[in-house]
């Protein structure tokens, strides 16, 4: 018991919190500065608990598992979920704004817990703790038609979706018997049908959070709609949570079952899955985002791109494709949340995030300007930022063994589209000359965190070892370079995923 | 050490800018001139300090960088690396003189200029390919923003133009270098590894798709015709820094790194795509060449005669022998020079004081007599660009083609047939601007007189294209030298019919 109490103490305080918040907005309803201070500060307590107590823990037979892969991952969420309130400190709409906060954290809490499970139910109900407060967050704008719009696509398409995920992880447990991952990855012999149906229906619910084809319909209108703080954390810290699962699930406990994707040599799995959603995806989200005229809608489109890069991860089935995947997933959201950081400056600064509302930024708000230039061109995968790279390991660990030639070629060349609606709006930016009535951006905590996640995006080009080592390191001890490296940290592995689908071949066997 | 401070001279100069405070302003270009000069000074002491007899690749550096990949921090230099910095050093400073005049947000300008001459150094001296491919990505975004923001002619069309082309050579590239990783097996981006038989090995039928598809990914930069498109629109478009840029160095990024990395890793699929290049090489000699007799602007001429120019390096890269390739290298380096130097006339000289381009037009103005200098310049750099002997362009060219000779003997007809081309559009082009026939009118305006800044660069530029006019063995000796190394000795191919 005291031991399920330390593993869980992040999560705890920061729902102490969320509790505190509300209660101070109940109470103090006009304090902005200290219910947001409140809000901080328990995630830096939060964070401080995870950095200061790192334990290692698998306790109620996998339902809270903690290592330093989780941890990772829940510092970078704790850290997104923070960022989206310091967004939305400054830009949420006075009303209620206590509650907008906590539910920021409560909806992190969930992706906390998401990071730190190997078991269904567990996953299943911390991704609902994850999705109910974004729900409400996108229709937190009272006074905005489309935020109401957003609410409800969000929350209709989401609960379907979720519908999708529970037949599907309920069929699964069916044929395992069990809702451990452990479990699960232990089963042997060709697969039940009952299986691949469960495993077909859970990927295709969590392809909803990842926005990727043809479950994507939501995220334009979402990303639009939302405030733009809430539209941060849907677009980072609900994707990292999301991808960090499905990768999870998929490698560790259905690993035996991935198929191939290889071009015409597909082999039932959920490799070839994703494949094809991973091409759709990184097609339709960058062609659609080349005719957009809103900033929020072009990153939607670019957010189911990029989630079709990271499936397209995941589908090498690999150890070094996993870890591609983790860290470009973090890097993504590192340079979205920015990217949104920058679009709600604008948006109080002008009142919108169309294209023309960006004229001539770089004259009114050099620094702002730079850090969209710096995030733009980190999504549209130019060096040296960390876009480049995480694409290039992306990449390169899919082509690794030889099998995946036909989907790098169609994200190459659709990642050399992409840099045109990029470069659209940093023209916007630069180029064009800026409205004469403009007053100087405020909102200084947004735009000093969003300097703050430029030179983070900038370090991680230049030095991406400083995340991709802690990434590799659950097993930097055991020295092999076959190993898995992230599934290690995920979960022990059962034998077959040390030889079979991690063994990988030797590296261009396919040549 | 000396090397890779070239272009952290160039990087710091650009931080620096960006960090002066707005009234400071007008000090950026005086920042920007410290940090071209400071970069051709430690090209020019790496040259001045190459070992002829020592090894064949010297001021090598190497850290890890992300080793789980492979790759790492690796430069060096041999002749061919050490002959384009010093190019990159003089057009740098070249550049900066010529956009003294730079008023328009010159924070921005110099910061942009500084980031694209810190890349072009970096390309040149990069020999892990990961590394090298950085470091030419990083020239694309900053040539964007400074056509688009600061150029003339049709500018937002021609920005975007050039870079997307620029960016869909670099996706080839970009597909071939993944590729090549993986196919390699020797877990390694570095170059001396992968182009060891003994450590990586590339099947025929490997090198048969990846060679085209690296090689025309660079290509495009260097201009390859049919691809060549977005040059003369680009080069017309952008200020006239970033032209004597774009034809000084960021053309030959492509010819450069094409030989370096796509010809030295893959000799057999070299072999089989050579002649179809070598075609596409002269085509682009003659059609440029043609193109640019065709020209009513000024700088589009001069913008085709870089497609044509940039066609003899190509050609005398497919030749495979000792002569055109070391041809080939001194072109690059020639036709930077000279390029740079009509672009400027025409650029900074010319249209920023008639505001026009129009060849009829410029040719009622009296620019001999109003514009001496300017006359004296054009003249100059038109009679290098012919090839006339005595200046850069006649060895360089006629090492090609004696190059040529040997290896393709059909090519050398059309070849010679754009030679000759070349001869009547920079005939035409300098005789109806400057020494037109028929009464001159009297100017309304007359033009500014040129300024200090220019003429210093024009000297710089004209000294070195008669220099290496003179005394070509300064830079052959080193060029020649450097294709006895063990890497580029593999793309030598010795023709004996």
């Amino acid at each position: 018991m005291t031991s399920l109490v330390h593993s869980l103490m992040p999560e705890a305080i920061l729902v102490v919190a969320a509790l505190l918040v509300l209660g101070l907005g109940v109470s103090w309803p006009g304090a902005r500065t200290p219910i947001t201070a409140t809000a901080l500060i328990g995630g830096f307590a939060a964070a401080a608990a995870i950095l200061l107590f790192p334990l290692d823990a698998n306790l109620l037979d996998g339902m809270v598992v903690l290592n330093p892969l989780a941890r990772i991952f829940k510092l970078v969420i704790l850290g997104l979920g923070l960022a989206a309130a310091v967004f939305a400190s400054e830009s949420f709409p006075k009303n209620h704004f206590a509650e907008s906060l906590a539910l920021i954290l409560f909806s992190t809490v969930g992706m906390m817990l998401l990071a730190g499970t190997e078991d269904l139910l567990m996953i299943f109900l911390a991704l609902e703790l994850t999705s109910i407060p974004l729900y409400a967050l996108a229709a937190f704008d009272k006074e905005s038609r489309s935020s109401a719009e957003a609410g409800m696509k969000y929350f209709l398409i989401g609960s379907v979706s979720a519908a999708f995920l529970l037949y599907g992880l309920s069929l699964i447990y069916g044929v395992a018997g069990s809702t451990s991952l452990r479990a699960i990855s232990q089963l042997s012999g060709p697969p039940d049908p009952l299986l691949i149906a469960g495993i077909v229906l859970a990927v295709a619910g969590f392809a909803f959070k990842v926005a990727a084809v043809p479950f994507q319909l939501w995220a334009p209108d979402v990303y639009e709609g939302a405030p733009t703080a809430a539209a941060a954390l849907i677009a980072s810290g609900s994707k990292v949570a999301g991808v960090f699962i499905l990768a999870k699930l998929l490698t560790s406990g259905l690993g035996q079952w991935a198929g191939a994707a290889g071009w015409g040599e597909f082999q039932a799995g959920w490799a070839p899955v994703l494949a094809l959603m991973a091409a759709a995806s990184i097609v339709l989200g960058n062609v659609t985002a080349l005719v957009q005229s809103n900033v929020k809608r072009l990153l939607a489109y670019s957010a189911i791109a990029h989630g079709g890069y990271l499936l397209l991860g995941l589908c090498s089935a690999s150890a070094d494709g996993l870890t591609a995947v983790l860290f470009y997933v973090v890097i993504y959201a590192l340079t979205t949340a920015g990217a949104f950081g920058v679009v709600a400056v604008v948006e109080k600064q002008r009142g919108g995030a169309r294209l023309d509302d960006f004229d001539g930024l770089a004259k009114s708000s050099p620094v702002l300007a730079l850090c969209l230039l710096v995030f733009f061109i980190s999504l549209a995968g130019i060096p040296p930022l960390a876009g480049f790279i995480g694409k290039f390991y992306l990449f390169t660990s899919a082509l690794a063994n030889g099998q995946h030639l036909w989907l790098v070629v169609v994200a190459v060349a659709m990642n050399a589209v992409s840099l045109y609606y990029y470069l659209i709006v940093l023209k916007h930016a630069f180029v064009l000359p800026a409205p004469d009535d403009i007053r100087p951006a405020d909102a200084p905590a947004s735009q000093a965190l969003v300097a703050a996640l430029a030179l983070a995006v900038l370090v991680l080009g230049l030095a991406p070892n400083l995340l991709l080592v802690p990434l590799m390191k659950p097993d930097a001890g055991k020295g092999a370079r076959s190993m898995p490296c992230c599934a290690r940290g995920m979960i022990d592995p059962p034998p077959h995923l040390a030889t079979k689908r991690f063994s990988a071949g030797a590296p261009g066997a396919g040549y | 050490m000396i090397l890779t401070a070239t272009f952290l001279s160039a990087f710091a100069g650009a931080a620096l800018i960006l960090l002066l405070p707005e009234r400071l302003a007008p000090l950026a270009r005086g920042i920007a001139l410290a940090s071209a000069l400071a970069g051709l000074a430690f090209a020019a002491s790496a040259f001045a300090g190459y070992d002829r007899v020592g090894p064949h690749f010297q001021h090598l550096t190497q850290i890890p960088w992300i080793p789980s990949l492979g790759i790492s921090f690796s430069t060096g230099a041999d002749g061919i690396s050490l002959v384009m910095l010093v190019l990159t050093g003089i057009i740098a400073v070249a550049g900066v003189l010529f956009s003294w005049n730079v008023s328009h947000r010159p924070r921005a300008f110099f910061a942009f200029y500084l980031t694209i001459i810190g890349g072009v150094y970096g390309v040149f001296q990069s020999f892990d390919i990961f590394l090298l491919f950085v470091f030419y990505e990083i020239v694309i975004i900053p040539k964007y923003f400074l056509i688009a923001a600061w150029g003339s002619t049709n500018r937002e069309y021609g920005a975007m133009k050039l870079t997307i082309y620029s960016v869909a050579g670099s996706a080839l590239v970009l597909l071939a270098l993944i590729a090549t990783y993986a196919a390699s097996g020797a877990h390694s981006f570095d170059l001396f590894t992968l182009a060891d038989p003994s450590k990586a090995h590339f099947t025929p039928s490997f090198q048969a798709w990846a060679f085209p598809v690296m090689f025309i990914g660079f290509a495009v930069l260097a201009g390859i015709w049919p691809l060549h498109t977005w040059a003369p629109t680009g080069h017309v478009a952008a200020p006239t820094a970033v032209s004597m840029l774009l034809a000084g160095v960021v053309m030959k990024l492509g010819s450069y790194s094409a030989l370096r990395v796509a010809m030295t890793l893959f000799p057999q699929g070299l072999d089989q795509w050579r002649i179809p290049i070598a075609v596409l090489a002269t085509a682009g000699i003659v059609f440029g060449a043609l193109v640019a007799l065709a020209q009513k602007d000024l700088k589009f001429t001069v913008g085709y005669s870089s497609i044509a120019h940039m066609g003899f390096v190509l050609l005398g890269l497919m030749t495979l022998n000792l002569a055109g390739l070391s041809g080939s290298v001194l072109q690059m380096f020639s036709h930077g020079i000279i390029g740079g130097l009509l672009f400027a006339v025409v650029g900074r000289m010319i249209y920023d004081r008639t505001h026009t381009r129009d060849i009829a037009e410029l040719g009622t103005m009296n620019l001999s007599r109003s514009l001496p200098f300017a006359a004296f310049t054009f003249t100059v750099a038109s009679v290098a660009s012919m090839g006339l002997p005595g200046f850069s362009g006649f060895i360089a060219e006629f090492t090609i083609l004696s190059g040529s000779w040997k290896a393709f003997p059909v090519l050398l007809i059309p070849a010679g047939i754009g030679v000759v081309i070349t001869v009547a559009f920079t005939l035409r082009a300098l005789q109806r601007t400057f020494f037109a026939p028929g009464e001159p009118q009297a100017c309304a305006h007359p033009p500014a007189a040129i300024t200090l800044p220019e003429k210093l660069g024009a000297a710089l530029l004209m000294a070195a294209t008669l220099l290496i006019g003179i005394h070509p063995s300064v830079l052959l000796t080193p060029i020649l030298r450097s294709f006895e190394s063990p890497l580029m000795k593999t793309v030598i191919l010795e023709v004996t019919k």
